[in-house]
């Protein structure tokens, strides 16, 4: 009951910034010049002005922008997100058909981040200014300064062009049919190298953000109580250490998750993933609102949802702001 | 013409120092899967009412023309069997092929034809509504005749070099109620074409099986064409080198993976199959501007870029210097005689500036422009930043403002905001499609790549509306001569640069660019080798 209480209050303080997220980036994407019928004249490579001022009125764009606005917000509040003007369908579905290519690598790049950055973060904390830190830190300093596409190129220079181990891109073999646990290994191989590749970073800030933490929490009083004890070393970082080390981990999952679904674009167009990033992407340059505001819209949701979930997580690592709140 | 120029053309494509297989002496093996990179994903994928290679490159395979164009380039039937004009322009009859099915079984008749040529060509194709403005009536003396009736006269040569593009037919049966442009055929097309729609899949890929009710017999020989949506230039070169993609049509990749992939024996990178793609690069100058409409001005601009340097050293073997307005592909109307040229001559363009008043102020500074350069083509933004240095060195600041692709149509066609822009001209088979518009004046103010330039001249009005209805093709072709030395002398805009798109291609993709829209056509004749 308590949870539920505290989620509602949650989403009731998060409707505000969400309606000015909305309104925000209507009126940005207002002030780049030309709209979703000049993105049209572009691909089509030419037409005729009776042709675009129908397609203005095909798309809604023959009102003013206040009028524009007003009908989106209307339609939202019916939870209706309109229709999306490259994709010819409703803006919730070219969504739900985004979103699971999405998630799967947001969730994969984040896991296989959080877990690798915990054990290299320990490692290193415990052999600190030894070789293995020197290597650990090295490397999450290289990782960090690489840009993420030339990380995925060079990946897929090596990995499918000269090793021919792994796929180039995309998101399945489409030139066979596939099914059940041959269709879910075949999408695991072509996610092989997305996630490694949008991981690698965070990777680097979470042994980063583990390793400080660690060597905190190390020099805490309660640690020397814990050895006194005569507890050996691998029990006290496993069982005292590591737990408490965990906070600053999580509230970084919570800030991380939104930047991933936003970050991604430059992995998903390098591994042409059908992703959200790519979508939202297009839909500016196509000058797409109702698709682009849908993503804002979708996005802002499952951050909040991300957000709500870390707090809770906070109560059960430590029991002090549970009692707080 | 065709000669020298598909010589060239070889030449260009690297391809005469390795050994071509020779496709026609191998008996074409049946089945495999084509896979071919699609770089920008189009809204829809039915070629009777978008006109643009995105489309032709997808649909063209489903949907057919009545016409395409055979290896010399001349008109061929498809859907259409055999045509005649009468002589006054007025009445085209098109006898159309028996025996042909669409995909979902119903027989193709002269009723598809005439629904769509006035219901989709003349009232919703970009360029066909230009085209088929004239029309009034398609009449169906029976399920095999479709005869075409214009109030002005269409030159049969106009007319058969436009449709292989613009002439792309949908099933009446499909489109006849509802909206046209909501029928979810738009997405899902419904041809009479060698291979059938399977699946889209929006942001990943689209694919076609083998039709075994095509027309042809045998054919075709493909089993299947995947269209993989890859939007990173460099993923895709991986994507072909890595085997995953067997194709990449129209210059989709960095010139310098064109370059790469044309010197690797697995590929070929070449203009073959490309030669009715032809664009020039533009240089479009705002009348509205005082200093740029003072002819001098335009003249010393255009002798201080030193274009075969810069083809040269940035766009390499697959670009030539352009002479005008008709790109020397088009064998029926590029001028036989020379045509006013602009050489490099930076003593001549500094005195032609002093000519025109505009001094050296501060710092050698004439005056300043503001340049917009498209934001297709990588070509367009090497070429943008050469003007700017160039035209330092005479003493014009230039100033690059970049847009998207919306950005830059309302910046430069509707909101006039420009100095100089730059982008490309598309030659679509005849002056009279794709390049008067350019130049002819009355266009209607945000009409993209036409004359939003503020600049009239009746004269050349009076040449390009002679000639868009003159039957006869030898007057047609002389005023076009005519028009191209007035708009070469004038400067509205220039267009120095010629391209030829580029392919890539696998090797083992026999039968590939055997005519001059190849990417664009049914590829009903494609196989793969083992």
């Amino acid at each position: 009951m308590r949870v539920l209480r505290l989620a509602l209050r949650r989403l009731a303080a998060s409707l505000p910034t969400l309606v000015l997220i909305l309104v925000g980036l209507f009126l940005l994407l207002q002030l780049a010049p030309g709209d979703t019928v000049d993105a049209l004249m572009a691909q089509m490579g030419g037409g005729d002005q009776a042709l675009a001022e129908e397609l203005r009125r095909f798309y809604g764009l023959d009102v003013g922008i206040a009028a524009q606005l007003g009908r989106y917000l209307m339609r939202l509040v019916t939870l209706d997100l309109g229709f999306s003007s490259i994709y010819g369908k409703p803006v919730a579905t070219v969504i739900l058909e985004r979103l699971p290519a999405t998630l799967l690598l947001m969730v994969s790049a984040l896991s296989f981040a959080f877990f690798f950055g915990l054990v290299l973060g320990v490692v290193a904390a415990r052999r600190v200014n030894k070789w293995p830190d020197t290597l650990i830190s090295t490397l999450g300093l290289v990782f960090y300064a690489t840009p993420s596409f030339w990380f995925g190129l060079m990946a897929i220079v090596l990995f499918s062009v000269y090793l021919q181990w792994l796929p180039a891109g995309g998101f399945g073999d489409i030139t066979q049919n596939l099914t059940g646990i041959a269709a879910v290994l075949d999408i695991a191989r072509y996610l092989v190298l997305p996630t490694l590749t949008l991981g690698l970073i965070f990777l680097a800030i979470y042994l980063r953000i583990m390793r400080a933490s660690m060597l905190e929490v190390l020099s805490l009083d309660f640690v020397r109580t814990a050895r006194a004890k005569g507890l050996s070393e691998t029990r006290v970082v496993a069982r005292h250490v590591l737990r408490n080390a965990m906070l600053p981990m999580v509230t970084l999952i919570g800030l991380q998750a939104g930047t991933m679904l936003g970050g991604s674009v430059v992995v998903e167009s390098v591994f042409a993933l059908p992703g959200l990033g790519r979508l939202a992407y297009e839909s500016v340059v196509q000058r797409d609102l109702n698709t682009l505001l849908g993503i804002a819209f979708i996005s802002a949701v499952l951050v909040i949802c991300i957000n709500f979930l870390v707090d809770i997580l906070y109560a059960r690592l430590d029991p002090r702001i549970s009692a707080e709140s | 013409m065709s000669g020298p120029t598909r010589r060239e053309m070889l030449l260009l494509g690297a391809t005469a120092m390795l050994p071509v297989p020779v496709a026609a002496q191998e008996a074409p093996r049946r089945g495999g899967a084509l896979t071919v990179h699609f770089a920008t994903e189009q809204r829809i994928l039915n070629p009777s009412l978008q006109a643009s290679t995105g489309v032709y490159i997808v649909g063209g395979k489903i949907q057919e023309a009545l016409l395409d164009l055979d290896a010399q380039g001349n008109p061929v039937g498809v859907l259409a069997e055999s045509w005649e004009s009468a002589p006054d322009g007025l009445t085209h009859t098109f006898r159309l092929r028996r025996g042909v099915t669409w995909h979902d079984g119903k027989p193709f008749t002269s009723a598809d034809v005439q629904f769509t040529a006035m219901e989709m060509w003349k009232k919703i194709l970009n360029y066909g509504t230009t085209l088929q403005q004239f029309l009034t009536e398609v009449q169906t003396p029976d399920p095999h005749t479709a005869v075409f009736k214009y109030e002005k006269p269409m030159p049969q040569g106009l007319l058969l070099r436009a449709l292989p593009d613009l002439g792309y037919i949908s099933p009446k049966h499909v489109f006849e109620t509802g909206d046209i442009r909501q029928n979810p055929a738009n997405t899902a097309p419904i041809g009479t074409g060698p291979f059938k729609f399977v699946q889209y899949e929006r942001g990943q890929f689209i694919i076609a099986d083998r039709n075994p009710n095509y027309w042809r017999d045998n054919m075709p020989y493909l089993d299947r064409v995947v269209w993989r949506v890859v939007s990173d230039r460099a993923a895709a070169a991986a994507q072909l080198e890595s085997g995953q993609l067997l194709f990449s049509p129209y210059s989709s990749l960095a010139i310098a993976d064109l370059q790469r992939l044309g010197r690797d024996p697995r590929f070929e990178a070449t203009t073959r199959g490309n030669e009715g793609n032809v664009r020039t690069n533009t240089l479009e100058f705002n009348f509205r501007n005082p200093v740029l409409a003072d002819i001098r001005v335009r003249k010393a601009i255009a002798h201080s870029l030193n274009v075969p340097f810069f083809i040269e050293n940035f766009l390499g073997p697959f670009a030539k210097p352009g002479t005008g307005p008709i790109p020397s592909v088009s064998t029926d109307y590029y001028p036989t005689e020379p045509m006013p040229q602009y050489g490099y001559d930076v003593a001549l363009a500094n005195r032609l500036l002093d000519e025109a008043g505009q001094r050296r102020g501060a710092g050698g500074v004439r005056f300043s422009v503001r340049l917009l350069p498209a934001p297709w083509g990588e070509d367009i933004a090497l070429w943008a930043t050469f003007i700017q240095q160039s035209l330092q060195q005479v003493g014009i600041r230039v100033e690059i403002v970049r847009n998207d692709a919306a950005g830059f149509l309302r910046s430069v066609y509707n909101d006039w905001n420009f100095d100089l822009a730059s982008g490309w001209h598309q030659y679509r088979s005849d002056p009279a499609v794709s390049t008067t518009v350019w130049y002819r004046s009355g266009s209607p103010r945000g009409a993209p790549w036409t004359n939003q330039w503020g600049w009239k001249d009746d004269r050349i009005d009076g040449i390009i509306d002679a000639a868009a209805t003159e039957v006869d093709p030898v007057k047609r072709k002389a005023l076009y001569a005519d028009f191209v030395r007035a708009v070469q002398t004038e400067l509205p805009l220039w267009m120095p640069i010629e391209q030829i798109f580029v392919s890539v291609f696998n090797r083992r993709v026999r039968n590939a660019g055997n005519n001059p829209r190849w990417a664009s056509s049914t590829w009903h004749d494609t196989w793969l080798a083992s």
